[in-house]
């Protein structure tokens, strides 16, 4: 390629471990041109941000490059000293982070960090480079540029530091632009409004961008050419269009085949290869076996026997913070009165972005946070008059949590047959510590772990692995209600359908209940039988989720389905599958 | 920031309040005073007279406050010692201790901190290691046997420096400073080394640790791909944020130096307050003691003050309540 801007060759990377070098990228080749965005997709662990910093030459200690050439405009940038190379970066390649958070330093205005970084690389007085900052603010999109410019970065939110960062990203006009997940960490909303700035300095500017992700959908949205990495290699490159849709590596077919789809609610997710394997799933007996056991629940309290198992009516919550002393206090109301039921049976999903009010109904429901006012009946019981904690723990053990991080909801010091035994021995649920393991055993054997998983501790699993544990912990109590918050938002794509496809079956099998909190529209298309749409602490609109994703009422969730990724001409998949129940 | 200052004096002041009940306890229930300053052929009447003129049969409360109101106005009753007021033996003792904790925080920090940088830019240079093996040293040994070593080495075998006292000392006003004569200098040189070792060590090691977590910050490596120099990213972004989380500690430390250079002091026989804590200790000298508690309360109430100010002067997110 003659025209190409950046251009890597059988790029290597290396590093070097007692057990012999690991590699971290194998013969990449790659290549981006002026006014063109390539998209680098692949799951955690592929290599894709080893190439950014490779190109950067900021590869972390041991890492080193084993081999292969980077050009810049035909110019070899790959082997140059440091003090040559930092004339480069900045300058001519310029850098987004993930992290809109963690990426500016706390303790500089916006204005100091533009300005150290456009007199490093431009030649201009303090007011000169001043004028550009405030200029290069202005083109991101902040509003107020000369105002905000004196801020400090926790003064902004998470969207406005993405742009922050992206106008320190374009200080000097730099030819090519390297995106790490750059919006990763944003709400569907605010990542739509970067993708779109993204694109627009793309086209007026004519640089090269390599957009990193593990996001089909992000792709999809502005990729002009995609490569897919596997394990350190690129398996797979070519035009965005036909990547999606017609892929001829085996990998990047089941990748695409476990995102999870916008436009038409599947059975299953159909099983994806050559991913991490998990061990088969032994299915139990449970007419005979003790999960299966005293899941009728006696009747009914009170007569409303067919009544939902779960309603929440007008439930509030108010968070104050501050406050001593006459000192005004501020409070935030997380939750405004929000009412809504769960029919036995059936998987309730509650959508919103970040700071709606998600999780803090979650932990209401769970009795984490004590409600400031309104009710929540648990099968016909009012769990906010209980005082007592005996009354309460009978009802709590019919209702458990999965959390979304599964590396912090594990009790990293204790073994996972003790993580999972725990609530069966708090509750007294087991006649003897022989049969708790038993069924801690069969629990695990059921998740897809196995019995030997008894042993081992929590780090000896990977996040999805992990996630299984959590779900035989909340399995262990028997419960008939699951409240799932997030439960995929920190997996890999393919590991996010195995989850998936095991709630749904564990919820089939079990006859469970479901509440399933998410901010992934195609996720709740996928899990849920009717929807919750909640905005700034309001549920603005209840909705079977196939009528809220045709013909959404409220103008908020018109908004939110409008942003989410369309995936134009996406790949047929075997249809055999699809809309099988 | 006044709102915030004004709270932090507020909280200071309870602090204080509670600090006194404890001290004001010590009257009450280390040993009867009246038994302490009277001899052995004391009637009954003489010692119920005298315990009557000492306000010990009026309510817990009324004593309370009337010793608070005292040390307000820095009356801590006599001592029994050395029958004088504990004022002036404190006014006398006080600026020795200050003196030499200044000097040796100040050693401290002036060469912990550069040591704890390089530490941390060079982790694998042979200086570094150096340091921190030093640095190790210096944590285990104990503080007055580096002081006996100091001794021996430069006061017995050399003959270079003095190896007890203050030397001569020069008065302004109330205060008697040592930092104005050779052999007040000279004196001062060796306790100063041996308080600030471990404070230097300790406060390498921290430096270092917080240093290298903020190296792996993703700010640093964003400032490290807009290609700013290396000195601007270690020195003026890096070295910032270390210090937020170092000002705490090394205003405890400071605090602890003037607090517990007892053993120093005992080492080189220095006339501080550590010396004057001693020995009433020895002699349970309760207006000393009382006054000694006090004392240092309040030197760590108002170091906590100083360290709550450079935390705002420091970091911004502080200043702004958003």
């Amino acid at each position: 390629m003659t025209t190409a801007l950046l251009d890597i060759r059988d790029l290597i990377v290396e590093f070097p471990s007692r057990h012999g070098d690991v590699v971290a990228a194998k013969n990449v080749n790659l290549s981006v041109a002026a006014g063109e965005i390539l998209g680098v997709v692949g799951e955690s662990g592929a290599g894709k941000s080893t190439i950014g910093n490779a190109v950067m030459n900021l590869l972390e200690r041991p890492g080193r490059i084993g081999g292969g050439e980077i050009f810049l405009k035909g110019e070899k940038i790959s082997g140059l000293s440091d003090p040559t190379m930092r004339k480069i970066r900045g300058k001519r390649i310029g850098m987004i982070f993930q992290d809109p958070l963690t990426s500016l330093n706390p303790l500089e205005t916006v204005a100091d960090q533009l300005i150290g970084t456009i007199r490093t690389h431009l030649d201009l007085s303090q007011e000169e480079a001043r004028a550009r900052a405030v200029s290069l603010l202005d083109q991101v999109g902040i509003p107020d540029p000369d105002v905000r410019v004196d801020h400090y970065p926790h003064q902004f939110s998470g969207g406005m530091r993405q742009r922050v960062v992206i106008a320190l990203a374009l200080c000097a006009e730099p030819e090519v632009i390297l995106a790490d997940e750059p919006t990763t960490a944003l709400d569907v909303s605010i990542q739509a409004q970067i993708l779109d700035l993204l694109k627009d300095l793309v086209r007026q500017r004519g640089v090269g961008m390599i957009i990193i992700t593990h996001d089909m959908g992000v792709i999809a949205e502005v990729a002009d050419r995609v490569a897919v990495m596997y394990r350190g290699e690129v398996v797979e490159t070519g035009p965005t269009a036909k990547i999606l849709g017609d892929p001829d590596h085996s990998y990047t077919r089941s990748l695409i085949s476990a995102v999870p789809r916008p436009d038409i609610r599947l059975h299953r997710f159909p099983m994806v290869e050559s991913i991490e394997r998990a061990g088969e799933r032994r299915e139990l007996d449970l007419s005979t076996h003790w999960l299966g056991q005293a899941r009728d629940f006696g009747a009914r309290d009170g007569d409303g026997a067919t009544g939902p198992l779960l309603a929440v009516k007008d439930l509030e919550m108010v968070f104050r913070s501050g406050g001593f002393l006459g000192s005004k206090a501020s409070s935030l109301r997380a939750v405004d009165r929000v009412s809504f039921d769960i029919l036995d049976g059936e998987c309730f999903g509650i959508v919103g972005e970040s700071g709606s009010g998600k999780s803090t109904i979650a932990r209401l429901v769970t009795g984490i946070y004590k409600a400031v006012g309104g009710a929540i009946s648990f099968n016909g019981t009012d769990l906010t008059k209980l005082k007592n904690r005996k009354e309460l723990n009978k009802h709590r053990r019919q209702m458990q949590m999965i959390f979304q991080d599964p590396f912090s909801s594990v009790n990293a010091r204790m073994k996972v047959r003790d993580i999972i035994a725990e609530p069966i021995r708090f509750h007294k649920l087991s006649g003897s510590e022989a049969e708790t393991r038993r069924i801690v055993d069969d629990l695990l054997d059921h998740v897809g772990l196995g019995a030997k998983a008894a042993v081992k501790y929590p780090h000896e699993f990977s996040g999805g692995q992990r996630q299984r544990i959590s779900i035989a912990r909340a399995l262990a109590t028997r419960p008939r209600f699951l409240i799932c918050d997030e439960p995929t938002s920190a997996l890999d794509v393919s590991i996010q359908a195995q989850i998936l496809n095991l709630l749904k079956d564990l919820q089939e099998e079990l006859g469970l209940t479901m509440m399933f909190i998410s901010h992934d529209l195609p996720v709740i298309r996928q899990m849920c039988d009717r929807v919750g749409v909640m905005s700034k602490g309001k549920m603005v609109e209840i909705a079977e989720t196939e009528a809220l994703f045709v013909a959404p009422k409220d103008d908020y969730s018109k908004h939110l389905i409008s942003l989410m990724p369309s995936y134009t001409g996406l790949m047929e998949r075997e249809t055999g599958q699809a809309e099988a129940s | 920031m006044f709102k915030f200052v004004s709270m932090r004096l507020l909280q200071s002041i309870i602090v204080m309040l509670v600090v006194g009940l404890i001290a004001f306890g010590l009257f009450r229930f280390v040993g009867d005073p009246v038994n302490n300053m009277v001899g052995q052929d004391t009637t009954l009447e003489e010692r119920e007279a005298l315990t009557e003129s000492l306000g010990l049969n009026d309510p817990f409360v009324v004593q309370y406050g009337r010793f608070v109101a005292k040390a307000v106005q820095g009356d801590f009753g006599m001592s029994y010692r050395l029958r004088q007021p504990v004022s002036d033996l404190i006014a006398e003792r006080f600026p020795a201790t200050l003196e030499l904790s200044l000097v040796s925080a100040f050693l401290a920090l002036l060469l912990g901190v550069p040591m704890g940088i390089y530490t941390a830019l060079k982790p694998k240079s042979l200086f570094s290691r150096g340091f921190m093996t030093l640095s190790l040293m210096g944590v285990s040994l104990p503080t007055f046997l580096i002081g006996i070593l100091l001794i021996l080495f430069f006061g017995v075998s050399l003959r270079w420096l003095p190896t007890f006292g203050r030397g001569e000392v020069v008065e302004l006003g109330w205060w008697s400073s040592g930092f104005f004569t050779a052999s007040g200098l000279k004196s001062l040189i060796m306790p100063a080394i041996t308080l600030a070792i471990f404070q230097m060590t300790l406060i390498v090691r921290l430096v270092r640790a917080e240093m290298l977590e903020v190296l792996r910050t993703d700010y640093i490596k964003f400032a490290h791909a807009r290609g700013l120099s290396p000195r601007l990213i270690n020195f003026s972004i890096a070295l910032r944020n270390t210090l937020v989380p170092v000002i705490t500690i090394i205003g405890l430390q400071v605090g602890s130096i003037i607090a517990f250079a007892i053993i120093t002091e005992s080492v080189f026989q220095w006339p501080g307050m550590g010396l004057l804590f001693i020995q009433a200790v020895s002699e349970v000298d309760i207006p000393v003691m009382a006054a000694y508690l006090l004392l240092i309360a309040f030197v760590f109430v108002v170091i906590n003050l100083i360290v709550d100010i450079l935390y705002f002067v420091v970091d911004p997110r502080l200043r702004v309540q958003s």
